[in-house]
């Protein structure tokens, strides 16, 4: 019902609204605001907080991009889109920028014209089931009814692991997290199946955590990033920088609280990163030399910000794994900042 | 100027010219739509057409009336959902019209008692929005019933649970021609009767009981023929294995909730309008078929319900819509309807909003028209004729 009347809002703004403009950033700078696309709520990755201000991780990847483009993290608006109507929302013009762990996909990139920037969470879809019914694998789950949430990457993935294991289920279509997780305790469903990150935080969530597990198979590839419109390059470079520069900031041990003094580092890199020395092509791109400053002091580098709302210390518990630097033995590999 | 002041005065041509004005401006509004799509379709590079309709869809529907697995194309992901939004509106307008029937008559009742309590339900039930009907139906069966584990069951054949209801489901074997052959025999023979003993009855006044007879016949004729070909259907039983029950007839919870919620809701509407039918008959009609010595049943039969019928048939004709459309909140319990299909994953999997909801919204507008010019042929059936 609801992703419904939202894909009809936006197929009204398709009708209504004029075309945006091509210089993304102008827009931004001119009515003094970036506008972010966000989840409705998902514990860790962007939720309000007590004092009712958006935060997690996806949320500080937009503030990241207010403090390069605007010097000025808080300078964010964000509006909250299921999954069902978050790139008619995008196309449409309601945000510059999908920030709502989605999953790169060729057909998404391609055929719906708009462009991933890169990838900040690695994630792979994971099975929820209760403890009770002493299930230990993925495989034993032949004959499950399955909840789902619809509108994303894990419907395909569910039917192709299950039709490749010669396993039979019954889908059971879901349109939010929440819905699903009542339907899920309630027990319409033996099984509850999302990103691994996304099972993690909704078991948090949950009165008993203990009574449910997390099954070992992950069965799909889901690199999660944010999201521009296709045809500004200059937009989707800012975008696909400032994650950038947070995950060089981290390799190059720049902190939040150290970034003043790294100022008089040596280091040709941290010098060129923190505006002191120039990086040639700044000023092309449209942003002032202290860019990258502004992020790493306002928000944090990428480390800081995945231990704030996923880490060790969280409700979440996650572990970096795969999403170490990879002079860490993860993925995240950055070019460098030449 | 005189000449317009005078344009302007004719009533007529004033309508005329009133009219010209509003259409003029409703194709201009209706152009700048069409125009603006089009620029912005231009601009962000994307086409219009159906062809992702032939894709393979890539997802799995639970509830499906024809075969479909996820290697089929969206355009049959799109038919499975039609026909479950198709079977919604068919059950739920049954069931809507005979509990209507029925509260509308004992709205109507001398007895207190009944007369009140149908009156406490219409009242309840068509103050309440239909979604909170379905939640609330859907939240009954989900939140009350059984795991399939501990499902409650009527002689190890029937069982329920909050996975929905599970039948047994019949199959046929050979010799099942003999028992169709039954079934039409048992159609000639109880029109014919019905035909015969209705003559027989303008002739010389004398009455058969036709109801009963032909109801023998209906269950003697197939009865006969199924034991002559030897019992030519075997039941395949639910049985449970593993997390759910296997074989038989699935009835899930989405379905249960969806078509009861529909058909309470739109039955105490369809109440009202029953009583508002039977009402409208003259009282003398009443008086004067109590006072040629019909009984009681004869009387709403025969003579309060054929006059009544007139009145009734085109409000329940827009009951019948409003059931059909309603249909469409399946989304909030997430049945597979024709919106959760090609309105929900097939618009979000291939991101063709514009062509998927035309569709959608194209589709209902020909099951309306269709349910309207069959309601309408048979007002036209059944209304007074004038000699």
């Amino acid at each position: 019902m609801k992703s419904t009347s939202w894909v009809i809002a936006g197929l009204s703004s398709v009708l209504l609204a004029g075309t945006a403009g091509a210089a993304t950033l102008d827009d931004v700078r001119a009515k003094g605001e970036l506008t972010c696309i966000v989840n409705t709520g998902l514990a860790g990755f962007a939720a309000p907080n007590d004092q009712g201000v958006w935060s997690g991780f996806d949320i500080d990847y937009c503030r990241a991009v207010a403090a390069a483009v605007l010097g000025d993290s808080r300078k964010v608006g964000f509006v909250p889109s299921t999954t069902a109507e978050r790139f008619t929302k995008l196309r449409a013009g309601e945000g510059e920028i999908l920030s709502r762990n989605t999953t790169w996909t060729f057909s998404r990139d391609v055929d719906l014209q708009q462009t991933f920037v890169g990838v900040n969470y690695y994630d792979g879809q994971g099975f929820m089931v209760p403890a009770s019914l002493g299930v230990t694998s993925a495989t034993q789950l032949d004959g499950a009814s399955v909840c789902i949430q619809t509108g994303t990457t894990t419907e395909l993935n569910l039917a192709e692991y299950f039709s490749l294991n010669k396993m039979k289920y019954e889908p059971v279509p879901i349109a939010t997290n929440a819905e699903a997780q009542s339907n899920y305790l309630a027990g319409r469903c033996d099984v509850y199946t999302t990103d691994a990150s996304g099972l993690a935080a909704t078991k948090v969530a949950f009165d008993n955590p203990n009574d449910h597990v997390v099954l070992p198979e992950v069965v799909s590839k889901e690199p999660l990033g944010p999201v521009v419109r296709h045809g500004d390059d200059q937009w989707a470079d800012i975008a696909s920088w400032t994650l950038k520069a947070m995950m060089v900031a981290e390799e190059l041990g720049i902190t939040s609280q150290n970034a003043e003094k790294m100022k008089n580092s040596e280091n040709p890199e941290i010098r060129r990163l923190l505006g002191v020395d120039e990086l040639q092509g700044v000023s092309a791109l449209g942003l002032s030399p202290d860019w990258a400053y502004n992020i790493i002091t306002q928000v944090g580098n990428y480390g800081e910000s995945f231990e704030r709302h996923l880490g060790k210390s969280t409700k979440l518990g996650l572990s970096r794994g795969i999403n170490a630097l990879a002079k860490d033995g993860g993925l995240h590999y950055v070019p460098p900042v030449k | 100027m005189s000449y317009l002041n005078s344009i302007w005065r004719n009533e007529h041509s004033r309508g005329v010219l009133i009219q010209v004005f509003v259409l003029t401006g409703f194709f201009a509004l209706f152009s700048w739509l069409i125009g603006n799509v089009i620029s912005n379709f231009t601009s962000l590079n994307k086409g219009f057409g159906f062809d992702f309709l032939l894709l393979p869809a890539g997802y799995d529907i639970n509830q499906t009336l024809i075969e479909y697995t996820n290697r089929s194309t969206h355009l049959r992901a799109a038919i499975v959902g039609l026909l479950n939004t198709f079977l919604v509106a068919a059950v739920g307008v049954v069931l809507a019209t005979l509990l209507g029937f029925i509260l509308g008559v004992a709205r109507l009742s001398r007895n207190w008692l009944i007369s009140k309590l149908a009156y406490i339900y219409i009242e309840f039930t068509r103050n309440v929005p239909v979604l909170l009907h379905i939640l609330l139906w859907h939240g009954i069966i989900v939140n009350t019933m059984p795991h399939p584990r501990q499902a409650l069951t009527i002689g190890e054949v029937l069982f329920l649970t909050n996975r929905g209801l599970y039948v047994p489901k019949p199959i046929a074997e050979t010799g099942i021609g003999l028992v169709w052959l039954g079934v039409v025999a048992a159609l000639f023979f109880s029109v014919g009767f019905a035909r015969y003993s209705r003559a027989r009855q303008r002739q010389s006044g004398l009455q058969w009981p036709v109801f009963r007879i032909n109801l023998v016949i209906w269950i003697l004729l197939p009865m006969l023929a199924f034991f002559l070909a030897g019992q030519p259907v075997s039941l395949n039983l639910p049985v449970l294995t593993g997390f759910n029950f296997r074989g038989g007839i699935q009835l899930p919870p989405e379905f249960v909730a969806l078509t009861f919620a529909l058909a309470i809701y739109t039955a105490a509407f369809i109440g009202e309008i029953v009583r508002a039918g039977i009402v409208a008959v003259d009282k003398g009609q009443r008086e004067a078929a109590e006072a040629i010595g019909l009984k009681p049943g004869q009387v709403m039969n025969e003579v309060i319900l054929p006059q009544a019928r007139r009145i009734i048939i085109p409000p329940l004709t827009s009951q019948y819509l409003n059931l059909t459309k309603n249909s469409s909140l399946a989304i909030a319990i997430g049945y597979m309807d024709i919106v959760a299909t090609l309105g929900g994953i097939t618009l979000n999997q291939t991101g063709r909003e514009m062509e998927a909801m035309l569709m959608v919204m194209g589709i209902y507008l020909i099951i309306s028209l269709l349910i309207s010019a069959l309601m309408n042929w048979y007002n036209s059936r059944v209304r007074l004729v004038g000699r």
